[in-house]
């Protein structure tokens, strides 16, 4: 099996459907000859020419609006926004057009398309290129919202993306691009969108996380099996469809809970777990949910990011605070 | 003084027309190659519209559609720019752009359902190439570049047209998408009915720019400025754009200067922004008078054809709007399968609290 990072993770799934499908098309800002700013696409132009892989010119309601045109046509765009913060200017196309089409056409028409983008902090880039903005997406009926945390989910969930007759929003972590290898693979396979993992099991406290927030998760319930506790740790892969019959399997198990994101801490990914926890779970909780998260400030300036972000000495704090509770 | 090479110039542009308020032809050279039968039809589809809109607005005072942009003075524009393209050829509309669909084969009880909000008016027939009416000022204008550069990557000699009015392209979308249909040369074709409002704000209040043709230029498009109560010069401007589209030539922008004789809506009071004078001339201009005396001239029309058409378009449209008021209503559990191809298990238990 080969060995590959979360970008060539990503990049294989892109090809095995440009190959598979005819339909398939890339496009976006610098993604065809130099293959994006994180070289995500890299060779794909090369490999299956500018009529399938193309650069476009830098407008990003455009790109969606494109890419909305051309899914009412059967084909199926990969749409990149180069980096996250950007997506504002995409909202009306992404979000609005996007996501209602099949509503507004009564199923007439959809809007099979990916909007992928990078997002996540900790890499000290400029502003506006890292903040968490799946919460926007969270709050938009009719978009399927995924993010990957490791290069065998993030292939699997893409090509599920690809596939899928709806929208998708597919939010790529930067600081997982080249965290670490692992094993992929080759040709296809899918993961189900709307499925959770458990990457590691507990039967003390259950961590529910995303992204990037899954190894401080992980790094966090190392550190509390120290002490003897046994955190289990919920990735959960895609935001929208939630998974919640995972989560509820765990807190009968744990009975507490706490949930991480990136994001500022109102009402975002971990508070929408939280309430479907108390709809489906409250009486096997012995403690109030707590999330761990980013402050309800403008994600900051670089220097002060590593601060800013939940650690994992934050979460292990969060998980003391439900075991004492 | 000499123009100076090093700015950019941009020459006053003359609306093309073809017929005189008299509808004698004035311009020959731009007279589009139309049969008899086919001037008849298109005086039919004229006649038909404007009494179909007096209908319409009858019944929304009656209650009996929703939201209804009136259409009234903008036939030519809307019914020609129609007549000049094939039926594979995609309509991408805005909100008042209702008789192209229609005329393009949309059924008449769906625009009535889409103006009362039910989404069986936005359910296209299958072999109907339109997109059902855009909400969101000038965001179609981007889906039909998609949709253009559909048909260019699949070898289709097909165009798509789209609509909006002159405060449309006023909108970032409308500037991104000229940008892009010259960047990637695609067969599409914008056409701004320029009405002389945007609700409300007048043409002069809307941009600077002498025209919204100039607006080409810097897309690297050809622009094109149309007399829009004139319908044989709106056929001509558009059977040219799409002649060209299908050639490889790219795309064209057409600003139609157009009047609507009614307000932007049913809601709003056009006497607060409009004066008696300016409604006076321009209902000089009336393409069904101009183009129906050009008709008579040439002994293809008379007025009793006129009352035949408009009898003809009340039945029709009575026939439509108790089919339409007759169609199923919309449930609840209904609308939440239509958010996916498959209802997610999430959305599964929130239809139980609707059952």
């Amino acid at each position: 099996m080969a060995q590959m990072n979360m970008l060539e993770a990503i990049r294989d799934a892109m090809r095995v459907e440009l190959k598979r499908d005819p339909n398939v098309l890339i496009f976006g800002e610098d993604v065809g000859k130099v293959g994006g700013v994180f070289r995500v696409t890299e060779g794909l132009q090369e490999e299956f020419g500018e009529e399938r892989v193309f650069d476009t010119p830098l407008a990003e309601s455009a790109i969606a609006g494109l890419a909305v045109g051309m899914g009412t046509q059967g084909f199926r765009p990969i749409a990149e926004i180069q980096f996250v913060g950007f997506i504002y200017e995409a909202l009306d196309q992404m979000f609005v057009q996007a996501a209602r089409m099949r509503y507004r056409s009564g199923g007439r028409y959809n809007a099979p398309i990916v909007f992928r983008t990078p997002f996540g902090g900790g890499v000290k880039a400029a502003e506006l290129h890292t903040d968490s903005l799946e919460g926007l997406a969270l709050q938009t009926p009719g978009m399927k919202v995924i993010v990957p945390s490791n290069p065998y989910d993030a292939k699997g969930l893409m090509i599920s993306a690809i596939r899928d007759n709806d929208p998708v929003f597919f939010m790529e972590h930067l600081n997982l691009y080249r965290k670490f290898k692992a094993e992929v693979p080759e040709g296809e396979y899918t993961i189900e969108i709307g499925k959770a993992n458990v990457v590691r099991e507990g039967s003390d406290v259950t961590i529910i996380a995303y992204g990037m927030m899954v190894h401080t998760a992980v790094a966090a319930a190392e550190e509390l099996e120290k002490s003897g506790i046994k955190a289990e740790v919920i990735d959960l892969r895609t935001l929208l469809p939630l998974d919640i019959d995972t989560i509820v399997e765990s807190i009968k198990k744990t009975n507490r809970a706490i949930v991480v994101q990136e994001a500022q801490k109102t009402s975002g990914v971990a508070a929408e777990v939280i309430a479907q926890i108390n709809e489906k779970a409250i009486l096997h909780l012995e403690a109030p949910v707590l999330r761990v998260a980013g402050p309800d400030t403008v994600y900051p300036f670089a220097l002060i990011e590593d601060t800013w972000l939940p650690t994992p000495a934050r979460v292990a704090a969060a998980v003391h605070k439900v075991l004492e509770f | 003084m000499s123009k100076q090479p090093h700015v950019v110039h941009a020459d006053p542009v003359t609306p093309l027309s073809v017929l005189s308020l008299d509808g004698d032809v004035v311009n020959p050279d731009f007279l589009p190659a139309l049969s008899d039968e086919q001037l008849k039809e298109i005086m039919y589809r004229m006649v038909f519209t404007r009494a179909w809109d007096d209908r319409a607005v009858n019944l929304g005072r009656q209650g009996r559609l929703g939201f209804y942009a009136p259409v009234s003075g903008q036939e030519a524009s809307m019914v020609g720019s129609e007549y000049a393209l094939n039926k594979d050829d995609y309509v991408c509309p805005g909100y008042r752009d209702i008789p192209q669909l229609v005329w393009h084969g949309l059924p008449l009880y769906q625009a009535f359902l889409y103006s009362r909000g039910h989404q069986h008016g936005g359910q296209v027939p299958a072999d109907v190439n339109v997109l059902m009416p855009q909400i969101i000022i000038g965001a179609q204008v981007l889906h039909a570049t998609g949709i253009a550069m559909a048909f260019k990557k699949r070898g289709e000699k097909r165009v798509a047209i789209t609509y909006t009015g002159d405060g449309g392209s006023s909108e970032g979308d409308f500037y991104e998408a000229l940008n892009f249909a010259g960047a990637f040369k695609l067969p599409v074709i914008f056409a701004v009915q320029n009405n002389g409002y945007a609700i409300t704000t007048p043409f002069k209040k809307q941009t600077g720019a002498q025209s919204i043709a100039h607006k080409a230029v810097a897309a690297g498009i050809q622009g094109v400025q149309v007399d829009g109560m004139d319908v044989l010069a709106v056929i001509k401007a558009v059977s040219d754009a799409a002649e060209r589209a299908r050639n490889g030539e790219g795309a064209t922008l057409i600003e139609i200067l157009t009047y609507r004789f009614r307000p932007h809506s049913m809601s709003d009071d056009a006497t607060k922004y409009r004066t008696k004078d300016e409604e006076a001339e321009w209902a000089l201009k009336d393409p069904l008078i101009r183009f129906g005396k050009y008709l008579e001239k040439k002994g293809l029309w008379t007025e009793e054809d006129t009352d035949r058409v408009k009898e003809e378009a009340k039945a029709t449209v009575n026939e439509h709007i108790k089919k339409a008021e007759a169609t199923e209503k919309m449930t609840v559990p209904g609308l939440i399968d239509s958010m996916f191809e498959t209802t997610p298990a999430y959305l599964e238990e929130q239809k139980a609290d609707f059952q």
